[in-house]
């Protein structure tokens, strides 16, 4: 069990620099075109305002690195499981070609980064997908580490903080991909029966078997604005009812008006936001008015 | 009958003869007792649940219906569930936990409905707390997979103790129809992604993920319910007994190790 907790040492240095090379890695043009109001806006000005569309306020998808780098206490990361890395469990036809090019292009092991960190001082542990790689799906190595962040959180009684991302399920590990998705929730269920605080923080985008298990189950569910979010594809439901849907279907505004979502944040603010929910969330806070 | 491929084996799940809900309830329990609806929305016949008494014993049963003709399929959506069937499944899961009743799940649906008013209403949330709440449910639960597991919509009802398919059932992270035309953009290459997916009951017992294969009568479960029907209650007698004999410590302890070790990765 000793083993299983060993945490990994090798922290990922985050600084500006690398932080501005990983923006330059993003396919590039001159213009971003916003997926939820389709205006072009200049890419240096959607990328000086955060990745955020000025004309509808669309957050856009961030790395993996980008989001630790803007949420997280500067050098309080340490990181979990860095070194698991995908198998190809159902012989997927150039299933592992694909991975090892995405791990390249990347710079990560798998499509998600888990560890501890503090946030404004409060300790957490927190995981963040990245939707660059393979659209964050889900396999057995995402899968295992956002079980392996539940079990530790709750080994040491700590608040846990996911950032969601995914097109679902990974389709190339067959059914161990489906199966994922009761493992996570496993763990999840035993963290919160120690009393213990989730946030799920739903990001562009949030599909498919990841809103059906782990997204949906969160204490205090935030969302970005304009994200998209939601249980089967836009074209799916397009294809079956014949006729095109509106545009802020499966947004984050459409979740939360249908009462799926506590809170839109911003994404300036959203690191506060995560601050005071875990400061009300500290373990024994009240402890002086209960004895 | 080993010698079959996924998609011989799709064909035969999909005989028109093949036994559905009803069939297995009624040729396998005694005194079904049905109940309806969610308590929030509405009623949902894609799913039916109830109580019924197996061996003498009570049990309750959840089961994913699909129709037998256009009407039926109408009724039950061809067996694929909004969020209050999902919902409905979870109250009379709970209900089943405080009467201390095991819970018998009968699988065979494509998947949940995807659709304007299933995502209103929150499907994936739905599905969520089922797997969650299941996870941790204080009664023995055994799932049998009769046809089709898809996806999401089949872990509604899937999160058990055991997991027996009958022996031409299939269940897979999607449909094979799905998977041609998201992994090969050609939605005509069905049988080609069957027989990739590894989908078959042989499959998944190879994979840990069933424990259990439910032998059918030569040619499929269509030529002879009967004996379908008897070798599904020499399962069942058998696989209550190893789980009723738990403590409820160890009932969700296992039902939680079953889980959490399937996964194939390098460390
Ligand atoms: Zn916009």
């Amino acid at each position: 069990m000793k083993d299983l907790f060993k945490v990994v040492k090798d922290r990922v240095r985050v600084n500006s620099k690398k932080f501005k090379k990983e923006r330059a890695d993003i396919p590039s043009g001159l213009f971003f075109k916003c997926p939820r109001c389709q205006t072009s806006i200049f890419k240096e000005d959607f990328d000086a305002a955060g990745r955020v569309c000025l004309n509808c306020s669309y957050h856009s998808r961030l790395t993996a690195l980008q989001r630790l780098y803007i949420t997280v206490d500067r050098g309080s990361f340490v990181e979990y499981d860095k070194d698991l890395t995908s198998k190809n469990p159902i012989d997927f036809p150039e299933y592992e070609e694909k991975v090892r090019c995405l791990m390249k292009s990347t710079g990560l092991n798998e499509a998600i980064i888990t560890g501890e960190c503090t946030i404004r001082g409060e300790k957490c542990v927190i995981g963040i997908m990245d939707s660059y790689f393979m659209m964050a799906s889900m396999g057995s190595v995402v899968g295992e580490k956002i079980t392996r962040a539940f079990e530790r959180a709750t080994e040491k009684e700590l608040s846990v903080v996911l950032f969601t991302a995914s097109g679902g399920a990974r389709m190339q590990e067959g059914i161990i991909s489906l199966m994922q998705m009761a493992k996570t929730s496993g763990a999840l269920a035993l963290h919160s029966e120690q009393g213990l605080f989730y946030c799920a923080v739903l990001t562009d985008p949030t599909t498919g078997g990841v809103t059906a298990s782990f997204a949906s189950l969160a204490d205090v569910t935030l969302a970005e604005p304009k994200v998209l979010v939601g249980f089967a594809g836009r074209r799916v439901i397009e294809g079956t009812i014949k006729q095109r849907l509106p545009d802020d279907f499966q947004s984050a505004e459409f979740l939360q008006a249908h009462g799926y979502v506590d809170r839109i944040v911003p994404r300036k603010k959203l690191r506060h936001e995560l601050y005071r929910l875990l400061r009300f969330h500290r373990k024994g806070e009240a402890v002086d008015w209960i004895n | 009958m080993d010698k079959l491929t996924a998609w011989e084996r799709l064909n035969i799940v999909h005989n028109p003869n093949r036994p559905n809900a009803y069939d297995y309830i009624n040729g396998i329990f005694e005194h079904y007792y049905e109940m309806q609806g969610d308590r929030c929305f509405a009623e949902d016949k894609a799913i039916t649940g109830g109580i019924a008494t197996f061996q003498k014993l009570p049990v309750t049963i959840l089961a994913n219906v699909k129709g037998k003709d256009i009407e039926q399929n109408r009724r039950c959506n061809f067996s694929m569930a909004h969020p209050e069937g999902y919902r409905k499944a979870l109250r009379l899961a709970k209900q089943a936990e405080k009467f201390k009743r095991p819970v018998i799940c009968f699988i065979d649906t494509t998947g949940a409905f995807c659709g304007v008013d299933a995502e209103k209403r929150g499907q994936g949330q739905a599905i969520a707390t089922n797997i969650k709440e299941f996870m941790r449910l204080k009664v023995p639960i055994i799932s049998i997979i009769t046809g089709e597991g898809g996806s999401g919509g089949a872990l509604g009802l899937g999160v058990c103790d055991e997991l027996a398919m009958l022996e031409n059932a299939v269940y897979s992270v999607i449909s094979p129809r799905g998977a041609a035309s998201i992994l090969w953009r050609d939605a005509s290459k069905e049988k080609d992604a069957a027989n990739t997916m590894k989908i078959t009951a042989q499959d998944l017992l190879k994979f840990e993920v069933a424990e259990h294969i439910i032998k059918e009568p030569i040619s499929g479960a269509h030529a002879d319910h009967n004996m379908t029907f008897e070798n599904i209650i020499e399962y069942l007698i058998e696989a209550l007994k190893r789980n009723l004999k738990k403590s409820i410590a160890m009932l969700l302890k296992d039902r939680y190790n079953k889980f959490r070790k399937i996964g194939i990765f390098n460390e």
